[in-house]
């Protein structure tokens, strides 16, 4: 029978070697699902894997990583302080909309005014507005103790409704024929958020999520705050001994994974979505929970798993294109691509025994 | 500056592989915002890609990406089409709008289709359907068959396309029944189908024993038939199952010919960019059998009327017509003009309610 | 403005049905919680049973056997999430979203080639001499079967929480694990078996509204009412009688909203529409003052170290 024993340690080798095996474990059960809906098995894999990478456009696609990554990874890195700590952010799809229609907001008050200070405006906004969003569990947690996990997830929900409300009424484009959706930020110069190098797809949001990662890197191995946090997920009682004030904690991390989310919304909206529409949110905030777990909470982790992620959908859709692949299959190969990453991560942790007899 | 000559050499590649494609097949791309099973939108257009590939065999390719998110991700599909040789683009929803022009200014050679939008390029078409006449022969048919004098309506979004069909249901409905009222609900949704049935349950539990629907799902009509005495039509697709009662006829989105037209014109090298808002006559807009539940008089007067706006010798907003306000709008005998049309965002005179802002 | 247009009864009656898939789904994750877990693949378990029923109903002719097979899709959906969770000892959180995510797109390819059908229709229950009561007749005595069952259900599980041996050690799971292990309880066994019960009545739930609430098949059409359910179990604070409120409650603003359009009420839509979260939010803070309503264990993972 099958035992599972914990490892005094988490095994070094395993913590490196377990992504890879779930990735290969997934390209054989994903090859076994393609094969079954008569495509060709290989070549299903090789398109979402290698095409992306290495083909003749990979030059487009490449930069594209970016695109599809860089949200994903600065929310899951403000995610990754709070799960650390045991604190559950989920609502961070929520806080991405409401900063993304604080920043656009912002925009939307100064138009047609060309200047310099605008887009930074836009980016105080954006996080100030995630941040806030993110403050009402954090709030409601420190004074009352109600759990931050559904009242988060149910906020999701109410920024949904104002984002609708929004692109059908007061951020609507008083020039788009009565149309929903705000004007397109790209066509306003001051508030795009531009490709700063042409042809890299390297944006803003590019550049924050990678300073996200460092400042994090930074944060949790040479900070106290940072000790408070990993201290706080392993024993909250040996916290509370060492000094950590669990409020100031919550409001700590709900805020900053709040701002980030935020700051990620508006980056999104000002750049390569351009504008504000009834469905702007295309799930980031979800995705980016599953990318925080991916990447073990490691801000190096999390950078990888977000190209990850992002390799998926870009090699999905080209094998939707290229192959006849229903998207429903491609959404099936990357639920199997998370259940095996979080089936193997086990193996960091444990070490798996047989053993004769039923002890458990 | 290594990375503009890589785009450099690597656009040199791509003309001379389009060139290459060109010879043998033409490549059509669909890029589609919903599921093809969503048995509604983008059903149809799937539809008319699949006409597509029957009327060419084996002269055309066609390649398809569903569920693709408006914004960054449809630019994408786009930019992957246009690079693995397609030739003509059809981006199937509002929202592509703004991408589909990003991209078609990177890829002059391809050919973009954009429906319902407004933003034109010299290789940027749009086109959409005129629904409304669709509306007006289910306005008149439910003016006629109604006992009650109620005419329940599920909107999606307050938006010109949906409040256009309103308009134009009521006007004809009013005109076949003087007391006919019409009860507005917005769903705030394009596809719910859990909550189109409540809309069209609270409908008739209200009193409309006619439902009209602008959402996708044929959740209306099996909450029509299981009501009994209500009718309804068909949207987007015939939904024929549900014939003869308690659907009554249908409006169909039937995107095949233009799909067919615009491809042979990629094929022929004539392709130009245009702007097309076709109806019923040249078949854009599919009227479904009106089945055997609708009296024969009513029958031959909702043809005639079908007639007539197919030759072009009646349009469904003629005045004299005015505002929801009681403010004129079109004088007698004067017809609405596309502008207005496109952008409407006002009730005509007679329906209740306001437009949600 | 026209308030005599809305007929209270039937707009009870159609309460009745609207929150039935509300009442299965969140009832089986009520028990989930109980037991300690928190799975937040209710909605890909729902979309999964409503495939899986509608499929077993068209192709047998049965809609009572499409039932029991949406209610086995979805015990066996949630088998997946059992494994990673009690075997693996992933986290709940990141395993229940991923399970969505999976339902969502596994069902859409199950359902290739069923859209456009319609299923098999399902006797609708008149209860003799009781539906012929004037005003209770039709609010509580013509419903199908299924919604009948919703109630039993809840009420059945409100008993065996509070008045059997079985409903106690699965509280005392949930609350601690590992004194409960200490005790000699199965914990994982008895997590798994929660969960799949769990996943059965939302596989139920989905079934309902692709077999009886719409009917018909199409993709992602629970649309977001298995992420309802997860709500509605904190709004009751895990107790099974508020779960009922509740569905009646979040499915009445639903259909009061309708109702009141339909009568030409001006209302901000999206605004009503965001009412049911935030009283959720609302009752989660009054709530917090019982300490003793969630499960103390909820979300996280157990490991026998002995």
């Amino acid at each position: 029978m099958l035992k599972l024993e914990k490892r005094p340690q988490p095994s070094r080798m395993w913590t490196y070697l377990t992504p890879l095996v779930a990735v290969l474990l997934t390209m054989l059960a994903g090859a076994a699902l393609f094969a079954f809906l008569g495509k060709d098995p290989i070549l299903s894999i090789r398109t979402i894997f290698w095409e992306p990478l290495f083909s003749e456009f990979a030059f487009y696609y490449r930069p594209q990583l970016l695109v599809k990554g860089a949200p994903l990874v600065l929310i899951a890195i403000g995610l990754s302080l709070g799960f650390k700590a045991g604190i559950w952010n989920i609502g961070a799809e929520g806080q991405y909309i409401i900063g993304a229609l604080c920043g656009a907001g912002v925009a939307l008050a100064f138009y047609p005014l060309e200047a310099w200070f605008i887009f930074p405006l836009m980016v105080l906004a954006g996080a100030l507005g995630g941040w806030a969003w993110a403050m009402i569990p954090a709030l409601l947690k420190v004074r009352f103790g109600t759990n931050e996990i559904l009242v988060s997830l149910m906020l999701v929900y109410v920024a949904e409704q104002l984002l609708a409300s929004m692109s059908l009424g007061l951020l609507k484009n008083p020039e788009g024929f009565g149309f929903p959706g705000s004007r397109n930020l790209q066509q306003y110069p001051s508030a795009h958020n531009a490709e700063l190098i042409a042809g890299t797809s390297m944006h803003w949001g590019v550049v924050a999520a990678f300073i996200a990662v460092i400042l994090t890197y930074i944060l949790l191995n040479r900070h106290i705050l940072g000790f408070h946090i990993r201290l706080t997920g392993e024993s909250p009682k040996a916290a509370r001994f060492a000094g950590v004030n669990p409020a100031r904690l919550i409001l700590f991390c709900l805020g900053t994974a709040g701002a980030l989310a935020g700051m990620a919304g508006l980056f999104e909206v000002s750049g390569p979505s351009g504008q504000v529409s009834i469905d702007f949110n295309v799930g980031y905030g979800f995705t980016a929970i599953i990318v925080a777990f991916l990447g073990r909470l490691h801000p190096v982790g999390i950078l990888l798993a977000g190209a990850l992620m992002a390799l998926t959908y870009i090699g999905g859709e080209i094998a939707q294109s290229k192959l006849g692949l229903p998207a429903a299959a491609i959404q099936v190969f990357q639920g199997m691509l998370l259940f095996f990453l979080l089936a193997v991560d086990v193996t960091t942790n444990y070490r798996i025994r047989w053993t004769k007899r039923e002890v458990a | 500056m290594q990375f503009t000559k890589l785009l450099a050499t690597a656009a040199v590649a791509l003309g001379l592989a389009t060139t290459a494609m060109a010879q043998d097949k033409t490549k059509v791309g669909f890029v589609y915002v919903g599921p093809v099973g969503d048995g509604g939108w983008t059903y149809e257009h799937n539809q008319g890609r699949l006409a597509v590939e029957e009327h060419f065999g084996d002269k055309v390719e066609t390649v398809f990406v569903e569920s693709v998110p408006e914004g960054p991700d449809a630019e994408r599909v786009m930019t992957q089409m246009a690079l693995e040789g397609a030739d003509l683009i059809f981006t199937t929803s509002f929202g592509y709008m703004d991408p589909t022009i990003n991209v078609a200014q990177k890829f002059p050679n391809v050919k973009f289709e954009h429906a319902t939008g407004y933003k034109r390029a010299d290789n940027v078409s749009t086109y959409s359907a005129r629904f409304y006449e669709g509306r007006a022969i289910q306005g008149h048919i439910a003016g006629k068959m109604t006992k009650s004098n109620i005419v329940g309506y599920i909107g999606s979004y307050p938006i010109p396309e949906v409040i256009r069909g309103i308009n134009s249901a009521f006007i004809h409905a009013r005109k076949a029944n003087p007391d006919v009222q019409f009860k507005i609900v917005w769903a705030y949704t394009w596809f719910d189908p859990a909550k189109e049935a409540d809309a069209a349950k609270v409908l008739i539990e209200q009193g409309a024993d006619v439902v009209l629907q602008h959402t996708d799902s044929t959740a209306p009509q099996a909450a029509a038939q299981a009501a009994g005495n209500v009718i309804t039509f068909g949207q987007a697709s015939d939904m024929g199952e549900y014939a003869p009662m308690p659907r009554v006829s249908s409006i169909i989105d039937n995107w095949a010919p233009y799909y067919i037209a615009r491809t042979q014109a990629v094929i022929d090298g004539t392709w130009e960019s245009t702007d097309t808002w076709d109806g019923i006559a040249p078949g854009m807009v599919g009227i479904g059998e009106i089945s055997d539940a609708v009296p024969a008089d009513v029958k031959a007067e909702a043809l005639a009327l079908k007639d007539a706006i197919a030759k072009g010798e009646y349009h469904p907003f003629t005045g004299p017509l005015n505002k929801q306000d009681g403010s004129a709008w079109l004088a007698d005998g004067e017809v609405a003009d596309d502008g207005t049309l496109l952008g409407m965002n006002f009730y005509v005179e007679g329906i209740e309610g306001d437009i949600p802002q | 403005m026209d308030f005599s247009s809305i007929n209270p009864i039937l707009l009870l009656a159609s309460l009745m049905v609207m929150a039935t898939p509300l009442l299965l789904a969140a009832t089986g994750e009520l028990v989930v919680e109980k037991a300690g877990v928190l799975n937040l693949g209710v909605e890909g378990m729902m979309i999964t049973g409503a495939i899986c029923g509608f499929a077993i109903a068209v192709n047998t002719g049965s809609p009572i056997l499409g039932l029991f097979a949406a209610a086995a899709g979805g015990a066996a959906l949630s088998l997946l999430f059992a494994i990673l969770t009690q075997f693996a000892l992933a986290n709940q959180v990141a395993s229940g979203l991923s399970l969505t995510l999976f339902g969502l797109g596994l069902s859409a390819l199950i359902g290739q080639g069923y859209q456009g059908i319609k299923p098999p229709p399902f006797p609708r229950l008149e209860i003799p001499l009781l539906s012929d009561i004037p005003v209770l007749g039709p609010i509580l005595f013509r419903h199908d079967i299924v919604v009948y069952f919703g109630i039993a259900l809840v009420v059945a599980v409100w008993w065996v929480l509070k008045n059997t041996r079985a409903g106690l050690v699965l509280r005392a799971v949930g609350e601690n694990h590992d004194a409960a292990h200490a005790l000699g309880y199965k914990v994982v066994r008895i997590r798994i078996l929660a969960i799949m019960f769990g996943g059965a009545c939302a596989g139920l739930g989905g079934a309902y509204i692709s077999l009886i609430r719409v009917p018909q098949w199409t993709e992602g059409m629970t649309a977001g009412i298995g992420w309802i359910a997860l709500a509605l179990v904190v709004f009751a604070s895990w107790k099974p009688w508020r779960v009922m409120l509740g569905a009646y409650l979040f499915g009445g603003v639903t259909v009061i909203q309708l109702n009141l359009q339909a009568a030409g009420v001006a209302i901000p839509v999206e605004y009503l529409a965001m009412s049911p979260y935030l009283i959720t939010i609302l009752v989660l803070v009054i709530m917090s003052a019982d300490k003793s309503s969630a499960p103390a264990s909820l979300g996280r993972s157990f490991h026998a170290s002995q």
